[in-house]
C-alpha cells in the first residue's frame, strides 16, 4: 500500500506497545480513552479483550499484545489506554500500553518497505516512520481489525 | 428551481399509486366488468400523469396519458374489457414501476422506450371507435402547430404536447378551456396569499392546467401585478370572473376563453397577452401544471398517511433509550435511599417512558400489507408463465410489523412463495389424477403471537419429499449415507436450509437458481427471527416465520452466572423452576430431567459461554426457555430479576457470535449481553 502518494503531510497518533512505538493514522482515530469495565464476550476470538459502553455505544476492544502474539512487561496501568478507531463503519478500541502525541510525518520520513525483522508479523504493518531516531510502526488497521479474513468467514 | 426535495415524496406516492392500481388491475381481471374498478385505476394513472408531469417525467406522464385514453374508452362502453387489454395494461404497469424504480435509484426515468405500448394502447383505442381515432390525429397535429410556432422550445416539447393534450381532451369532453388574467391590487400586501386564493378558488370547479409565472413563483410572491391562468373547467366564463372578484384586493379579471381547434390563429385572435404566451410561458410550463396539481394532491393526501424520515424516528427511539437507562439508574438510586417522593418520581418518570416507547413503536409500526400487496401479482404471472393454476388466499394484512422488519421480509417471502409455486404445488393433471382440486391454494397469513409476528406461507401441493431430500443431500456432500439413515423426519427438512440446496429436478427460472432457503434463512435469522417446516405428503407444506414484534427494547430476565450478567428476553422464557441435580440423567450424551411428566433437555450455560465448570450444588436453578414447542431447561447460578432493556448491537466487527443476540447497557453503565435463546436449542 502506497501511503505517501499524497502530497499532504500525515498524522499520526503515537501508542507505545511491549517498549515499542506505533502510529495510526489521526483520521481513522475517535478518541482515546481510560480503561473502563470490560464485558467478556463468550466464544469471540481470544484478542477480543470485551466490549465497553463509550457512551452509550456498545464498543468492542482488541488487546492488541495478544492480537500481535507478543509479550508485554512492566506495563504502569495508571498510562493504559484504549484508543477507539474507526473504519469502514467499523468502530473498535484498541488497548495500548500507554498513548501521548500525536506526529506528522513528511514523504520522506515514511519508509514504505518494512522488511525488518521485528518482533511483531509484518502483515500488520504498511509502513515505517522515522523521526529524531525514533522507529514507529505504521499499523495497517483494515489488517489489524482483521476486515479481510475474519469478518468474512462468518 | 429545486425538484429534489419533492422527489423522495414523489417516489414514495408514486409507488403507493402503483401498487393500488396493481391491486385494482388483479381485481379488475377477476370481475372485467366492475365500473368502480375501472375508476379507480383511471384515478391512479391520472394522479399519477399530474404527479409526474409536476416533476417533468415526460416519459411517465405521457405513458399514464395514453392509458387514461384508453380506459376513458372504456369507461364510455365504447370498448370491452378483453385480456388482451388487462394484459397491456399490465405491461404498462411494468414499465411504470420500472420508471419510478429508476427515478428512486438515479432520479430519471432511464432509456426504457414504451412506444410500442403506447402504439399498442392506440391499437386497441382505433379498433373500435373512429371518433378517438379522429381526436388522437387531432392532437398529434394541434402539437405539431405549437412546435411551429414556439421554434425556440424544443427542450419543453413534452410539456407544450401534454398541456395541447389536456386541452384537447377537454374539448372532447366539452369542456371550456379559459385563458385567466388576474391582476392584484397595487397595495395589496400578501399578493402570494391571494393568488393562492384564486388559486384554490378555480380549483373547486376546475383544473389548472398552466399558469404564468409557474405556481412556483407565485408562492414566492415572484410576479408584479398579474399573473395568468389556463384551466379546462365545466364552469362557464362569467361564473369564472365573478368566483374571483369576489376576493377582496382583485383588481381585474379578465377570462379569454381559447379555442382549441385553431390555436395557431387564436393565437393572435384573443386579446390580451395570449400572443406572448408561447415565449413567455414555454420555459416555465414544465413547473407550472406540476406545481398546481401539486397543490391539490397535498390537500387530497392530508391526514391519509404521514411520513416520517426514519433517521429521525431512530434518533428518537435513541433518546427514549437513554432515558430508559436513566430510569434504571434512578431505581437504583430510589433502592439505596428511603426517601419517598423518589419512588413517586420514578413511577412517573416509569410512565412517561412506557407511553413514550409505545407512541415511538407504534409511529415505527408498518401493517404488513406493504409487503403483500406485491404478492397477488407475483402469483399471478407465476401461474401463467408455470401452467399452474393458483388462487393465493392472504389473511391477516393488517398486522402491524416494525419497518425495519418490513424492508427485510419481504425477499424472504418472494422466495417462499416462488418456492410454494414452483416445487410444492403440483401441476393441473397430476392434482387431478391425485383427487385435488385443479386450483392450487398458497395461503400467506400473518398473525401476531405475544412478542411475535408470525407469518406462515402454506400450499396445498405434494409436501416435501423426505427420502428425496435426504438423496441430494448425501449427493451434495451435506450429510453421509450413514447419516441419513438415522435422521428424523425433522432433521431431515432442516436439511432443506443447508446452504447450496436445490430439489427441483428441473432448475427453473422460477427458484432454483442457486439461492436456497438457507438464505431465507440467515436473512429472518439476521432480524432476530427464525423458520420452521410442517409438511405432509401430499397434503402440502407449511413455512412459519416467526419473527419480533419490536427491535428495540424488550422485558428481560437478568442472571447471573459466577459473576457475569447476562440478560434473557422474557418472551422466550416458560418459567422458572428449581430442579434437584440428582434427578438429572444422562441419555445419548445430551442431558435431561423430567420436569411435569415431560422429558426436558438440560443446557449448562457456563459451558456454552466458556465458563468454567463447578461441581453441581444439590438444588440448580432452571430457567426453561421455548422455542417454538420445544422447550430446555437453562442452569443458572443466581437471578437478578425482570428489567426492560434497551437492545443494542454488538456492532459490525463482532457478527455471529455463538449464542449472542447482543448487548444492553445497564443502570450502573456496565455491559451486560443478551442471550439468543433460539440457537441454544
Amino acid at each position: 500500500m502506497n501511503i505517501t502518494s499524497s502530497d499532504t503531510d500525515n498524522k499520526f497518533v503515537i501508542f507505545k506497545l511491549a517498549g515499542q512505538n506505533y502510529g495510526i493514522d489521526i483520521y481513522n482515530v475517535r478518541v482515546i480513552e481510560k480503561v473502563t469495565n470490560y464485558t467478556r464476550v463468550p466464544n469471540s476470538e481470544d484478542y477480543v479483550k470485551g466490549v465497553i459502553n463509550l457512551r452509550g455505544e456498545v464498543v468492542p476492544v482488541i488487546d492488541l499484545v495478544k492480537r500481535f502474539g507478543i509479550e508485554s512487561e512492566n506495563v504502569d496501568e495508571a498510562e493504559v489506554r484504549i484508543i477507539i478507531v474507526s473504519i469502514k463503519d467499523i468502530v473498535v478500541g484498541l488497548l495500548v500500553d500507554s498513548s501521548s502525541e500525536v506526529l506528522t510525518l513528511v514523504k520522506g520520513e515514511i519508509d514504505n518497505t518494512p522488511n525488518i525483522g521485528e518482533q511483531i508479523t509484518e502483515e500488520f504493518i504498511k509502513g515505517i516512520g522515522k523521526q529524531d531516531g525514533r522507529l514507529i510502526m505504521l499499523l495497517d488497521l483494515e489488517k489489524v481489525i482483521g476486515i479481510h479474513d475474519d469478518l468474512e468467514d462468518m | 428551481m429545486d425538484m429534489n426535495q419533492y422527489l423522495d415524496i414523489f417516489i414514495e406516492e408514486a409507488k403507493e399509486h402503483l401498487l393500488s392500481m396493481n391491486e385494482s388491475l388483479l381485481e379488475l381481471e377477476k370481475n372485467p366488468n366492475d365500473k368502480d374498478l375501472l375508476n379507480q385505476i383511471f384515478r391512479v394513472s391520472h394522479t399519477v400523469k399530474g404527479m409526474a408531469g409536476t416533476m417533468g417525467f415526460s416519459k411517465v406522464s405521457n405513458l399514464t396519458h395514453e392509458m387514461e385514453n384508453l380506459l376513458h374508452a372504456v369507461r364510455n362502453g365504447e370498448k370491452e374489457i378483453t385480456s388482451e387489454i388487462i394484459d397491456i395494461l399490465f405491461e404498462c404497469f411494468d414499465a411504470l414501476e420500472e420508471y419510478v424504480t429508476n427515478i428512486s435509484t438515479t432520479g430519471e426515468e432511464g432509456d426504457l422506450e414504451t412506444e410500442h405500448l403506447v402504439q399498442a394502447l392506440n391499437d386497441i383505442l382505433n379498433n373500435k371507435s373512429s371518433k378517438v381515432e379522429g381526436s388522437n390525429n387531432e392532437s398529434i397535429e394541434t402539437a405539431d402547430n405549437k412546435i411551429q410556432v414556439s421554434s425556440n422550445g424544443v427542450k419543453l416539447e413534452n410539456a407544450n404536447e401534454y398541456v395541447l393534450n389536456v386541452l384537447n381532451k377537454a374539448k372532447e369532453k366539452d369542456l371550456n378551456a379559459f385563458k385567466v388574467d388576474v391582476t392584484v391590487d397595487e397595495s395589496c400586501m400578501l399578493k402570494a396569499a391571494r393568488a393562492f386564493i384564486v388559486f384554490n378558488k378555480l380549483e373547486r370547479h376546475s383544473e389548472i392546467i398552466q399558469s404564468n409565472p409557474p405556481a412556483e413563483d407565485i408562492e414566492d410572491e415572484k410576479f408584479e401585478d398579474s399573473f395568468s391562468i389556463v384551466l379546462v373547467t365545466r364552469t362557464n366564463k362569467k361564473e369564472i370572473e365573478d368566483d374571483i372578484m369576489s376576493i377582496s384586493e382583485i383588481n381585474n379579471v379578465v377570462v379569454s376563453s381559447i379555442d382549441l381547434g385553431e390555436i395557431e390563429d387564436s393565437q393572435e385572435n384573443i386579446e390580451g397577452r395570449e400572443d406572448e404566451k408561447p415565449k413567455e410561458e414555454e420555459s416555465d410550463e414544465k413547473e407550472i401544471e406540476i406545481k398546481s396539481q401539486d397543490k391539490k394532491k397535498t390537500t387530497n393526501r392530508f391526514g391519509k398517511t404521514v411520513r416520517v424520515d426514519i433517521d429521525r424516528l431512530d434518533n428518537l427511539m435513541n433518546l427514549v433509550s437513554e432515558l430508559i437507562i436513566i430510569k434504571t439508574r434512578m431505581e437504583d438510586i430510589g433502592e439505596s435511599s428511603e426517601r419517598q417522593n423518589m419512588n413517586e418520581a420514578i413511577e412517573y418518570l416509569e410512565r412517561i417512558t412506557t407511553n413514550l416507547h409505545d407512541a415511538v413503536m407504534k409511529v415505527r409500526m408498518v401493517p404488513i400489507e406493504r409487503v403483500f400487496n406485491r404478492f397477488p401479482r407475483m402469483v399471478r404471472d407465476l401461474s401463467k408463465e408455470l401452467g399452474k393454476s393458483i388462487n393465493l388466499e392472504m389473511s391477516g394484512e393488517e398486522t402491524e410489523v416494525d419497518r425495519t422488519v418490513i424492508d427485510e421480509i419481504g425477499d424472504p417471502l418472494i422466495h417462499l412463495i416462488r418456492n410454494s409455486i414452483d416445487h410444492g404445488i403440483e401441476g393441473p393433471e397430476e392434482r387431478t389424477k391425485n383427487g385435488k382440486d385443479e386450483e392450487g391454494t398458497v395461503k400467506l397469513i400473518a398473525y401476531p403471537d405475544g412478542n411475535n409476528v408470525v407469518i406462515e406461507v402454506a400450499d396445498d401441493g405434494k409436501g416435501i419429499d423426505i427420502e428425496k431430500v435426504k438423496q441430494k443431500a448425501i449427493s451434495k456432500g451435506v450429510i453421509s449415507k450413514d447419516q441419513a439413515k438415522n435422521l428424523s423426519k425433522e432433521e431431515s427438512v432442516e436439511l432443506l436450509f443447508s446452504a447450496g440446496f436445490s430439489t427441483a429436478d428441473q432448475i427453473s427460472d422460477i427458484s432454483g437458481r442457486g439461492v436456497g432457503l438457507d438464505v431465507v434463512k440467515t436473512k429472518i435469522e439476521s432480524i432476530g427471527g427464525n423458520v420452521e417446516v410442517e409438511t405432509n405428503t401430499n397434503k402440502g407444506s407449511k413455512f412459519i416465520i416467526r419473527l419480533p414484534l419490536t427491535l428495540a427494547i424488550i422485558q428481560a430476565l437478568l442472571i447471573k452466572l459466577q459473576d457475569e450478567i447476562y440478560a434473557i428476553p422474557i418472551s422466550s422464557i416458560r418459567e422458572i423452576s428449581p430442579i434437584s441435580s440428582k434427578d438429572i440423567t444422562k441419555v445419548q450424551d445430551q442431558e435431561v430431567v423430567l420436569f411435569r411428566n415431560r422429558t426436558l433437555p438440560i443446557v449448562r450455560l457456563n459451558k456454552k459461554l466458556g465458563l468454567e465448570q463447578k461441581k453441581d450444588k444439590e438444588e440448580l436453578i432452571a430457567v426453561i426457555v421455548k422455542k417454538g414447542d420445544k422447550e430446555a431447561g437453562v442452569i443458572v447460578d443466581n437471578l437478578i430479576g425482570q428489567q426492560e432493556i434497551v437492545i443494542k448491537s454488538l456492532g459490525k466487527y463482532l457478527t455471529g457470535i455463538k449464542y449472542i443476540a447482543g448487548a444492553t447497557i445497564l443502570g450502573n453503565g456496565e455491559i451486560s449481553l443478551i442471550l439468543d435463546v433460539n440457537s441454544l436449542f
